[in-house]
């Protein structure tokens, strides 16, 4: 090695060059990194060695070696922002994800139109709760913390969450859905507080963006387990998912968990909303399937456009979820859905909730079509698109409702992970 | 849900009576009581101010009035041309006017608002808390009842010298009728729909 080299990688790693880096503007890790300094070389500090800035003190962040995004969803659609800086839909890297919970800052983002995101001052923003009870009430954010609190991991995801042959990646196809620690009142105890009259039968829920987006829900739901939520993973809810306040409405369609919640009124029939009027459906079995959840899986590792490397020991995993109930079983197939094997289930379930499973894999290198199924605690168990399809007696690839079925991934002999569905 | 209804003033009553106290309860005050004593009485006037909600009924809609020629003035006066189109056919935003033949079924026609809508109330809720896009919520009522009036006409649904207020809107008959399902009543850990292929 010669003299020049050692002299430049030694100025690399010393701190004059990173003090000097740091003076310039010039962050760090974008100076070039000389790889033959690998652990295992020899030398001592192997890595360059960062300087901490206030910022990462005060408020972390993640590995710049990290660099999974969200995108626009559906693929191809418009950019989130527009160059108005409004937000559509936007999906999570669930490819990416590891462990059971959504990163707040990765989570999926939905608005029932085009949107800003208001910027909300918590001691401003109220709750009012109106309609058929005996005592509207507004409550300021202070006023809800005062009450006793739960916290639940709960996914959200939105209807939109369609998988179809024409999708490359597992973000693309499932990435609109999400799970969190949501932390918050339940509404029954709001409602409650408030004195529920006995011919409440509905309730609507609106949050305090332009659009104002309202959506009609059964009472039955609000005095079993919906959340008016105010924390996140332990953190006030993030500004996307509806900061100061959102209502969590555990295994519903993503569009009822209203963000910016400033309102509830407390009614006696379906209000038919501008949001209710897009749940409208000619026939009964398809309005059936519409706000209640059914359960769902699917495989994110190996999935779709990744690579193996070559034959030999895999843990194949994915998530599995359902607004029926916890999550029971999960079973994996590895030669196209002929046989189902258990897989590992990586936390004890949680009611409306992903779980992450597992299955340990040996591949011969041979081609085959892998893919997961769940069934929830109630007993519905993930039917295959072909079983969706027999149901409402339409061809494959054009069912109503929303789409939970099973989603199979080829593995191709070079290892190569494509779309089943293609 | 019956565990949940509030003592009625008999109960109350009875119960003051079984206690031996004296019956201080008026019918006004023999209903639930709060728990925890948090959050601020609310009047009715801070709940006008705020509840944008129109039901079917319209028991909600403020006094005002407008009329579908009225409304296609307000259509270019307030912009929705630029987004909406001429006569609503349609551009950046979507088509408002329909194309279809009225002798279809209303289930085998385009998916507009204010043809599809089981209700007017909804289409005069939406206008006023939706639109138009960056100025949402300025529209005065009259303003709102003559876009909902210029809307319904341009898909055949009133007559030219209708005349839409708190009043008649409710009344107005949408094309699509009782033709929709009812979600079935929802019910803790049910599954969705029997005989799914689950």
């Amino acid at each position: 090695m010669g003299s020049k080299r050692t002299s430049r990688r030694d100025l690399l790693r010393s701190g004059v060059a990173l003090a000097g880096g740091v003076a310039l503007g010039v962050p760090v890790h974008a100076q070039e990194h000389d790889h033959s300094m690998a652990p295992g070389s020899g030398s001592e500090n192997a890595y360059p060695m960062n300087p901490y800035t206030k910022e990462m003190i005060a408020y972390g962040e993640r590995s710049h070696f990290v660099t999974s995004v969200r995108i626009p969803h559906p693929m191809g659609s418009k950019a989130s922002p527009d160059e108005f800086g409004k937000v559509f839909h936007v999906a999570s890297p669930i490819q990416d994800q590891v462990g059971n919970i959504t990163p707040s800052s990765l989570h999926y983002i939905a608005t029932t139109r085009q949107s800003f995101l208001p910027d909300i001052d918590p001691k401003l923003h109220t709750l009012m709760i109106h309609g058929l009870v005996d005592r509207p009430l507004t409550f300021t954010m202070e006023d809800l913390k005062r009450f006793p609190s739960v916290s639940r991991l709960h996914f959200l995801e939105c209807a939109g969450n369609r998988h179809t042959a024409k999708h490359r990646t597992v973000q693309e196809s499932h990435g609109m859905t999400s799970c969190s620690e949501w932390t918050g009142v339940l509404l029954s105890t709001l409602l409650k507080e408030c004195g529920l009259k006995g011919s409440a039968t509905w309730f609507v829920a609106e949050g305090a963006e332009e659009v104002k987006g309202a959506s009609s829900m059964p009472i039955a739901k609000a005095m079993d387990d919906i959340i008016i939520a105010y924390g996140q993973n332990g953190e006030p809810l993030r500004p996307q998912q509806g900061f100061p306040l959102r209502i969590i409405v555990p295994g519903f369609e993503g569009i009822l968990n209203t963000k910016f919640l400033r309102r509830i009124k407390v009614v006696d029939r379906y209000y038919m909303n501008y949001s209710d009027y897009g749940h409208l459906r000619e026939k009964d079995e398809e309005a059936a399937l519409g706000y209640q959840i059914g359960p769902k899986s699917v495989i994110t590792y190996p999935s779709g456009t990744q690579q193996l490397p070559g034959k030999g020991t895999y843990e194949i995993s994915g998530l599995a979820w359902s607004g029926g109930g916890a999550i029971k079983t999960v079973e994996v197939s590895t030669d196209g859905g002929k046989k189902w094997n258990p897989a590992e289930l990586k936390m004890t379930p949680q009611r409306m909730a992903h779980v992450r499973f597992a299955y340990q894999w040996n591949w011969d290198g041979t081609e085959t079509a892998i893919m997961s199924r769940c069934t929830d605690e109630i007993g519905q168990q993930q039917p295959t698109l072909e079983q969706v399809a027999k149901f409402f007696n339409k061809p494959v690839g054009n069912v109503p409702g929303l789409n939970n079925s099973v989603m199979p991934w080829k593995i191709a002999k070079d290892g190569k992970v494509t779309n089943g569905l293609a | 849900m019956g565990s949940l209804r509030p003592v009625g003033a008999l109960g109350l009553a009875a119960i003051a009576l079984l206690l031996g106290g004296p019956v201080l309860v008026s019918p006004a005050l023999a209903q639930s009581a709060p728990t925890y004593g948090l959050g601020r009485a609310t009047s009715a006037e801070e709940i006008r101010a705020r509840d944008i909600n129109v039901g079917h009924t319209g028991e909600e809609l403020p006094p005002g009035h407008g009329t579908p020629k009225e409304g296609a003035k307000v259509f270019e006066l307030q912009g929705c041309i630029v987004c909406h189109g001429a006569e609503a056919v349609g551009g950046v935003g979507p088509r408002l006017n329909s194309k279809t033949s009225q002798d279809l079924p209303i289930w085998k026609r385009e998916r507009i608002l204010p043809l599809r809508s089981p209700f007017a109330t909804t289409v005069w809720d939406y206008i006023r808390r939706g639109m138009p896009i960056g100025r949402e919520g300025t529209l005065t009522p009259d303003e709102v009842y003559a876009l909902t009036a210029y809307l319904l006409f341009l898909n055949k649904i009133i007559p030219e010298d209708t005349v839409l207020d708190e009043k008649s809107l409710p009344n107005v008959k949408m094309p699509i009728g009782d033709h929709y399902a009812r979600l079935p009543e929802w019910k803790p850990n049910t599954p969705r729909l029997q005989g799914y292929p689950y």
